[in-house]
């Protein structure tokens, strides 16, 4: 191990890290917002909006994240949609990563059982409160394992994002590799920087778990 | 006598064109206790879940006073507030409190103050011996508080009529007498119920009125000593000897 140049580009690990996970977290956030919408929109069966959402999550799920980020970053100029290498990023993590999210919340969904929903009905509640006060909360604490994995594994994905030239870590290790073909320093890297950043996700989501899941599996 | 609180007429519910309910009339009076018995698959259930518009119907009428109860009306989620159902399964919200689960209603559909609600939820568990619960979430409660915690909750939205779907079928034995009498108790407090059961002693008790449903039509409505000791039709007293038989079956030596 050469550790003065692991000092040296420590650095431009650290601005590739925060690339990452900003973008991670945008991708993601919007991820669970599309999720989000499609669950629910399948969940009502609400007509043509359903079938989209059901088209939209086998043509997300089932093509590989490499060949959607092309399609936006090469594909959408063509149309007359410019847009910068990170937006591309977000909405690239926010494509694939919403049918994952919507296939965790309906597992959630389905499993709260419609006998609930008839009573929060019986009660005088609303469609939509049933959903907000009834629902929702019960879907949310039985999907969160599931959009905890989903997080993990949007945030790793983030790697294939050097194919459109944005400097996360991937590509700096790739870059560095190809100067100075430091390859063991710069991939023991990578592995310390992925671990770094997702460790404490990881950790982060069993927590939250525990607490959401506490009321009605107990500890 | 004063307008019913409860009329239903010539209601007609079919499942895939095979008839669940066939022409039930019924009127339920303010005050009244109504035990609907009859074998399984009678149409008991879905009786009372055609109340709640739980349930389509094909044709008839159901009118809460003189308001039309029907699936699709703007006006529906306020029709039910004014009728409390209690289920078999007692679907309290296993991510609230006991106290959370009762506030819920009152507090998001009626616009109440919290306040007051908690109050008065307090005093009710408070009669149904479940004071030291209301912060306990529904798993830490046994099927019989959960059931009595599901009875305060409908209560606390001040209904004018109280639907019981076999409310004690999913407790043990030790279980169902604590859930009776707490419906007992309401029915000395004059409160206007529709209750479906399999627990004949209790109907005896409780019922001002027993109707008989069968294949999804009313074969009789009487009163609890008339139906218990002189049963009219053929159909009741087979009915009532399915209990006895169950009874004298126990004791024949093999």
């Amino acid at each position: 191990m050469d550790w003065e140049y692991v000092e040296k580009i420590l650095p431009l690990y650290g601005k590739a890290a925060v690339l990452t996970v900003r973008i991670g977290v945008l991708g993601i956030f919007f991820a669970i917002l599309v999720g989000l919408l499609c669950s629910v929109v399948r969940q009502m069966k609400i007509p043509v909006l359903k079938q989209l959402a059901s088209v939209y999550i086998e043509l997300s799920r089932n093509t590989p994240l490499l060949v959607q980020l092309f399609f936006i970053y090469y594909g959408l100029p063509k149309i007359g949609i410019r847009t910068d290498p990170e937006t591309c990023g977000v909405a690239g993590l926010a494509f694939l990563g919403g049918s994952y999210m919507a296939e965790a919340f309906r597992s959630g969904l389905e499993a709260v059982g419609r006998i609930q929903h008839e009573s929060a009905l019986s009660l005088g509640l609303t469609g939509l409160q049933t959903f907000r006060y009834v629902i929702l909360p019960q879907a949310f604490a039985i999907s969160f394992p599931g959009i905890t994995a989903n997080v993990i594994f949007l945030l790793k994905e983030t790697s294939v994002f050097s194919a459109i030239s944005l400097m996360d870590l991937m590509f700096t290790a790739k870059d560095q590799i190809g100067l100075y073909y430091k390859t063991t320093e710069c991939l023991a890297l990578l592995v310390v920087f992925y671990l770094v950043i997702l460790l404490p996700v990881s950790l982060l989501g069993s927590l939250i778990e525990r607490r959401l899941r506490h009321a009605e599996f107990g500890t | 006598m004063a307008e019913p609180v409860l009329t239903i007429e010539h209601l007609t519910k079919k499942y895939d064109g095979q008839h669940v309910l066939s022409d039930v009339s019924l009127q339920v009076h303010k005050g009244e206790v109504i035990v609907i018995v009859g074998p399984s698959g009678s149409g008991k259930s879905t009786l009372l879940r055609c109340i709640n518009a739980l349930e389509e119907i094909q044709s008839g009428e159901i009118r809460l006073g003189d308001r039309q109860i029907s699936a699709g009306a703007k006006d529906l989620p306020e029709i039910r507030q004014k009728i409390g159902m209690v289920f078999q399964s007692y679907e309290l919200f296993p991510h609230l409190t006991v106290m959370n689960n009762i506030l819920l209603a009152p507090t998001k559909a009626q616009h109440r103050a919290k306040e007051e609600v908690k109050t008065e939820a307090m005093t009710l568990l408070t009669r149904v011996g479940l004071a030291d619960k209301a912060d306990s979430y529904p798993r830490q409660l046994s099927g019989g508080q959960k059931q009595r915690a599901a009875i305060v909750r409908a209560l606390c939205m001040h209904p004018e009529i109280l639907l019981f779907d076999e409310v004690t079928a999913a407790l043990d034995p030790e279980m169902v007498r604590e859930v009776l009498e707490v419906i007992l108790q309401l029915a000395d407090q004059k409160k206007t119920m529709l209750i479906v059961t399999h627990e004949m002693q209790f109907a005896r008790a409780v019922a001002d009125r027993i109707i008989l449903l069968d294949e999804g039509k009313i074969q009789d409505d009487t009163t609890p000593e008339e139906f218990f000791e002189h049963p009219k039709t053929d159909l009741a007293r087979r009915f009532l000897q399915s209990f006895e038989y169950a009874r004298t079956n126990r004791t024949i030596p093999q």
